[in-house]
């Protein structure tokens, strides 16, 4: 791993079986992700941004090429130990908040910490911190049905950033937000990137998204087109 | 500990079909500790009655000597030993003559067995009291069960016939000076109890018998000369066949019952896996492996039983101590069976019976949780994530 680098990626390659033959979804993809950065893989629908952000969480392997997430290269990668990478160090956060419905708001944001077996009195802590963050602290007790598509996100947010994880991965993470959810969203993503240095890489093809990202991967059937690094925000 | 708390939540936000689960299983708790406790008092309950009423602590038969075949008796008779006559002495032994006989109530013929009985015994709960050896007549008791279907009645005589060590017949009439109830069929249905001397003399058998049944096992061997000793293991045998039996009939009923719930589990299981692939994915991506997500919807199905016990225990609790205490009337003729029956069956929970029922449907409903539950670990985790039907 390059210094100063938590992610390098090197020729890689990933492929689907797809009828009798295969779909070829990256391919040959060298990218270097840096501690800190707050940036965005970009493309139109079936570039394969989702696959590249998976293989960032441990969620899929590549058919080819090497990754090191976080010290982990993915030669040693089995399913045990992609597990525990995902549990200590990575936050996810989905389209679809994909938030437990019969959990409480508190109980969704303290889930990742109760895998983490963190005492009880750290969980609580850590918790009401976390939703202070994303502006939930009056919603401890509400339940999933009971929030607005942007609280529901908010709530996925604070549940992602409770574990303080080095690395974020956000996959369309407005795409069903209106444009004011959408900012303060973003602007909450924002300021925690700011306020505790997590990585965020974001996989979106969403231009209010890409307003706020400094550094803009483009990708195109598969292939890096682009790689510009962003000085100042154009919103 | 997490997948037990996620479990709750889960079974708690499924509301109605949960209760609806847990009530079935909790039927099958109830039923399956009911019914065996029904069978385990009733062979508690024979084993006690049979007891006081016929074996003793185990009977020391002669050698030929075969209940099952009544021709044996003209054979299965011989002095008693001298070790087993000072037994009966000090009345902790009590020698038995058997022979067969016929009498002849209102004209009516009916074999008997004739049973000679020392009537100084303590070790049964035979009234022999009401036998008295030195009277001119010969007194007699039968049960209940004689008098009614022979019409007898204390005070009735009764003529009687039988055939002497010789093989000659001879013939005379009973004074029946006691009836008496016994919830053991074996010592009542076709028995005239009579007097041992008076058996003895009337046979020419005098110091001979063909049981005897003893006060305590006998410690060291069990063989005398001529006679072998029946201990519990073996007396009981055919009335834990019986039992065995009729609880294999039982059981048909709570294996319903239990398939029914179970199938429930199985059917939530299935469907609980189908609609939640999209919380499956993001337990993983959360950092879960997928036997631990195994492991939860396993849980959740178990914690089913889980529940049920605690509901089972509420209602099942009061209901099954009050069938032990008030006992549950038995249906006239149940002692046709030939195994002791009393009026009243006295069902016995033991905690064996208790937790073993607890561990069998706990066990068969997390198996039946568990087998869906293995889809989980082919299942794609990106797609899961998204929902995808898998």
């Amino acid at each position: 791993m390059k210094n100063g680098s938590i992610i390098t990626i090197q020729n890689l390659v990933k492929s689907f079986p797809i009828g009798g033959g295969e779909f070829t979804a990256l391919n040959g993809i060298n990218l270097t992700f840096a501690k800190g950065e707050f940036s965005g893989i970009v493309g139109p629908s079936g570039s394969g941004k989702t696959t590249l952000l998976n293989i960032l969480g441990s969620l899929d392997s590549p058919s080819k090429g090497e990754t090191n997430v976080l010290g982990t290269a993915s030669g040693q990668m089995n399913p045990k130990v992609a597990a525990s990478l995902r549990k200590k160090h990575i936050g996810f956060i989905f389209q679809t908040y994909n938030l437990m419905s019969v959990y409480t708001v508190y109980e969704n944001v303290e889930f990742p910490l109760l895998l983490l077996k963190k005492p009880a009195a750290e969980r609580r802590a850590a918790v009401l911190e976390a939703l202070e963050w994303v502006g939930l602290t009056d919603k401890i007790k509400s339940k999933p049905p009971m929030l607005s598509g942007g609280e529901s996100q908010r709530v996925a947010i604070a549940r992602a950033m409770v574990k303080k994880p080095d690395l974020v991965l956000a996959d369309e993470p407005t795409a069903n937000l209106d444009a004011e959810n959408s900012h303060h969203i973003l602007q909450t993503m924002e300021e925690l990137n700011k306020e505790l240095e997590t990585t965020f890489v974001f996989a979106t093809h969403d231009e209010k998204v890409i307003g706020y990202l400094r550094r803009i991967i483009r990708l195109e059937d598969g292939k890096v087109v682009s790689d510009e690094n962003i000085k100042t925000r154009n919103s | 500990m997490i997948a037990f708390k996620l479990a709750y939540k889960n079974l708690m936000g499924a509301g109605l079909r949960t209760l609806l689960i847990v009530f079935v299983l909790s039927l099958a708790y109830v039923l399956i500790v009911y019914m065996n406790g029904l069978y385990q008092g009733w062979d508690r309950q024979a084993r006690i009655e049979t007891i006081a009423w016929e074996v003793a602590d185990g009977q020391y038969w002669q050698e030929h000597y075969d209940p099952y075949d009544p021709m044996t008796l003209v054979d299965a008779h011989t002095t008693v030993p001298a070790q087993l006559e000072a037994l009966a002495a000090e009345g902790k032994a009590a020698p038995v003559l058997i022979t067969q006989a016929t009498i002849y109530p209102e004209g009516r013929m009916m074999g008997v067995l004739l049973r000679g009985i020392d009537t100084r015994q303590k070790l049964l709960s035979l009234p022999t009291q009401k036998l008295d050896p030195d009277s001119e007549e010969i007194t007699a008791m039968v049960g209940t069960r004689l008098a009614k279907s022979a019409g007898l009645q204390e005070g009735d005589d009764l003529l009687i016939r039988w055939r002497d060590v010789n093989g000659t017949f001879d013939a005379t009439e009973l004074k029946i000076t006691g009836i008496f109830y016994s919830t053991v069929p074996a010592v009542d249905q076709g028995q005239v109890w009579i007097p041992l001397k008076t058996l003895q003399e009337i046979t020419g058998m005098p110091g001979e018998a063909t049981m005897v049944v003893m006060g305590s096992a006998p410690e060291n061997g069990s063989t005398l000369a001529g006679w072998e000793f029946k201990g519990h293991d073996f007396l009981f045998k055919e009335l834990e066949e019986m039992i065995q039996m009729k609880s294999v009939g039982g059981s048909i009923f709570y294996t319903i019952i239990l398939a029914l719930a179970l199938l429930a589990v199985f059917d939530t299981q299935v469907l609980s896996i189908f609609r939640r692939q999209r919380e499956i994915g993001t337990y993983i991506a959360m950092g879960m492996t997928r036997k631990q997500v195994v492991g939860i919807f396993t849980v959740e199905g178990g914690m089913h039983a889980i529940l049920a016990v605690i509901l089972g225990a509420l209602y099942g609790f009061p209901l099954l101590l009050w069938t032990q205490k008030s006992g549950i009337k038995m249906p006239e003729g149940t002692d046709d069976f030939g195994m002791a029956a009393a009026e009243h069956m006295y069902p016995y929970y033991s905690l064996i019976l208790v937790i073993g029922s607890i561990i069998l449907v706990t066990l068969a409903t997390t198996i039946v949780s568990y087998l869906p539950s293995r889809k989980i670990s082919k299942m794609n985790p990106n797609d899961a994530i998204r929902g995808k039907i898998q």
